[in-house]
């Protein structure tokens, strides 16, 4: 069964010019950068490439990107590292719908005696600056905000924030795992002091990410023992993966174009077609502004795992907003802030399309979700009566 | 991805029974759309009102909650009342070929709904457990806010599956699987459920099933040999388990050790007298 893959904010397929761009440095370039020798000095130079062209991407100068593992290794030497060079300040502020990376971190350290502010969200699932503005204060060492939502796509005013924050002269850390490709970035421009990215998610494989390091923002190293990458993050690095990160992220600005028109006439028309087709069904952030790709939809009086089986019978991979594909028996933590009814909140389903979507694909989705929906309705002892009556 | 058996799948894709009854006989109800899964269970009884003829059901919840209601439709089917009763949640897991242990709350679902049924249709008060918010008549204290789950229902639970961690109470319940804030009260049901119970029941019970059987053949492992072992600085590890034949492999200062001969027919033998005659134990580098 060929598959239709619409979960591009889980994970994305390698691009093809990616993998060549990679592929040598396993068997044949495999030396060190750090070696005095040529061997190693050869590989050094792509590594440098790469490292100019993560930062083209963002508007940022090569010597503000620091190499890690991946989005969650960002997120975590972000903030672990302004509570280090903030010894005074005890306060920590964040929102109710960040990634787990963010959130879970920002609880231990609640734990510890920091006092943590989890902002919360509206129904659109957007932010309300004003408690923002109340929260921050002399106490705060970071504010850590995502860029754009990985379950809704909603994404925040990251400057408005930037601003705000600025003024007491916290740091700002922002988790843009999900909109580094999909949303134009200048760092130059910009009130951001780290913000965090992570390759997978824009083409390149798995296990390499970025961490953005505004110059002259003091920053303390999460991981120690060695120079590399000057002293901010030490271990070898993963030459062959920094490298196809380096060309993924070249490639995300050719593309940007592509994801934010034909992309997003895909997602649009899914939408439209879905909601039209399917009763009781709410876009979830609908009001908001929010990336291009993401559609989450909320479907009442039926639950997301039976749903997201029965389309993977018919070759389509979704995710479910909702708990019990990450083991979790509550339904997702960003739906409940959003204050997503119960009725709907566990039949929730992210679609995440990418550039290698077609317009066939969405056809199908188009025609194979309704069924799945009406059957599970069927069988539902829920809402049987408010069905009938708009049938 | 669950790891779902094929019966599971294929009574998730090709549900058996789904439906109303109108002239149902019983009816019972049990969850809701907060927790996330719901089921209600129609019986149909023959006019003397003994068996059962005819069961269905309507879902709301996962694959494996499907896949339950479904199973235990199939199950109860030409039982008596007295009988169906007698189903345990296992059993419906059983019949499935087993399921996640994150998902043996389905079969409790099942099993639930099927009491809240029977004891309806004999004009009984609802069952404790049934944890279904709006209707429900809960004896006990509630420990689990998130799912309304009383303490009275949670030992019955803990008692008939013998559970032993919290983390195993909200695969079997749910308890605890929201805010978490009940975990230490649950850790403090545990206790006294295995305080007021001897550990591995004390004579073997007469009929066993394969997924009982492997149940008591880790419990006694665990509970009755291990210990044993330890204090000789030894330890083993279960293998496998193909019917009766137990396969373990020793570890520190039993392994290799040239009495462990002995020690093999040491744990035949204890596994004999607690779980089943026809067990045989081989000892396999592991």
């Amino acid at each position: 069964m060929k598959e239709i893959y619409v979960d591009n904010n889980a994970t994305t397929r390698v691009d093809d010019a990616v993998f060549a761009e990679m592929r040598p440095y396993f068997c044949e370039l495999y030396g060190n950068p750090s070696s005095m020798h040529f061997f190693g000095g050869q590989v050094q130079k792509k590594v440098d490439e790469a490292r100019k062209r993560v930062a083209a991407l963002l508007g940022a100068s090569p010597d503000e990107i620091i190499f890690t593992a991946c989005g969650t290794e960002s997120d975590n030497a972000a903030i672990r590292s302004a509570i280090e060079v903030f010894p005074e300040r005890k306060h920590i502020i964040t929102s109710r719908v960040e990634h787990p990376a963010v959130l879970t971190l920002c609880r231990n350290l609640a734990k510890r005696g920091y006092r943590v502010t989890e902002l919360n969200v509206d129904g659109a699932g957007q932010l309300d600056l004003q408690e923002l503005k109340a929260a921050v204060d002399e106490d705060t060492a970071i504010v850590s905000l995502m860029y754009a939502n990985n379950e809704t796509g909603v994404v925040f005013p990251i400057e408005e924030i930037g601003a705000i924050v600025k003024e007491k002269g916290a740091l700002f850390h922002t988790d843009a795992v999900q909109a580094v490709g999909k949303i134009p970035l200048n760092m130059a421009a910009s009130s951001i002091d780290m913000l965090s990215l992570s390759g997978h998610k824009l083409h390149a494989p798995k296990g390499i990410g970025a961490l953005y390091l505004r110059k002259g923002v003091p920053f303390r190293p999460f991981l120690v023992g060695g120079h590399q990458e000057k002293n901010r993050r030490a271990g070898t690095e993963n030459t062959a993966s920094i490298i196809a990160l380096g060309k993924a992220c070249e490639l995300a600005g050719t593309f940007m174009d592509d994801e934010n028109c034909r992309v997003k006439a895909l997602r649009d028309r899914l939408e439209k077609e879905l909601t039209a087709r399917i009763p009781h069904a709410r876009i979830n952030g609908g009001g908001a502004e929010r990336l291009p790709n993401t559609l989450s939809l909320a479907f009442e009086f039926v639950e997301g795992e039976a749903i997201l089986l029965l389309l993977s019978e018919k070759g389509i991979c979704a995710s479910s907003g909702s708990a019990c594909t990450s083991g979790s028996l509550e339904p997702s933590h960003v739906l409940r802030a959003m204050g997503v009814p119960f009725t709907c909140a566990h039949g929730s389903i992210r679609f995440s399309l990418s550039r290698y979507n077609t317009d066939a694909e969405i056809d199908l989705i188009i025609r194979e979700l309704p069924p799945v929906i009406k059957r599970l309705r069927e069988m539902s002892p829920f809402g049987r009566e408010f069905l009938a009556a708009s049938n | 991805m669950w790891d779902y058996t094929d019966k599971v799948k294929e009574h998730f894709l090709n549900p058996r029974n789904v439906g109303a009854i109108d002239d149902a006989d019983a009816v019972g109800e049990v969850g809701s759309l907060a927790c996330g899964d719901a089921l209600k269970l129609y019986l149909k009884l023959d006019p003397n009102k003994e068996r059962i003829v005819d069961a269905k059901f309507q879902t709301f919840g996962c694959a494996s909650a499907i896949a339950s209601s479904s199973a235990l439709t199939e199950m109860v089917k030409g039982k008596t009342l007295e009988e169906a009763l007698h189903i345990s949640n296992q059993e419906i897991a059983e019949f499935l070929g087993g399921l996640p242990e994150e998902k043996m709350h389905c079969s409790v679902m099942g099993q639930e709904a099927l009491e809240a049924a029977i004891a309806k249709y004999r004009g009984e008060e609802a069952p404790a457990h049934d944890h279904d918010h709006e209707h429900a008549v809960m004896e006990g204290e509630v420990v689990c806010k998130c799912f309304g789950l009383t303490d009275v229902f949670l030992k019955k639970v803990i008692a008939a599956n013998k559970l032993t961690t919290a983390e195993q109470v909200t695969h079997f319940t749910k308890a605890g699987g929201g805010c978490g804030g009940c975990i230490p009260r649950i850790k403090e049901l545990i206790a006294e459920v295995m305080g007021a119970e001897p550990q591995v029941a004390p004579k073997r019970p007469e009929k066993l099933t394969n997924l009982r059987k492997m149940q008591l053949i880790q419990e006694t492992l665990e509970k009755e040999i291990r210990p044993l072992l330890w204090a000789d600085g030894g330890d083993l590890e279960l293998i496998d388990i193909d019917g009766g034949k137990v396969q373990v492999a020793f570890r520190k200062a039993c392994a290799g050790c040239a009495s462990s001969g002995f020690t093999v027919r040491t744990v035949e033998q204890k596994l004999r007298e607690l779980v089943s005659a026809d067990i045989t134990v081989e000892e396999v580098e592991g």
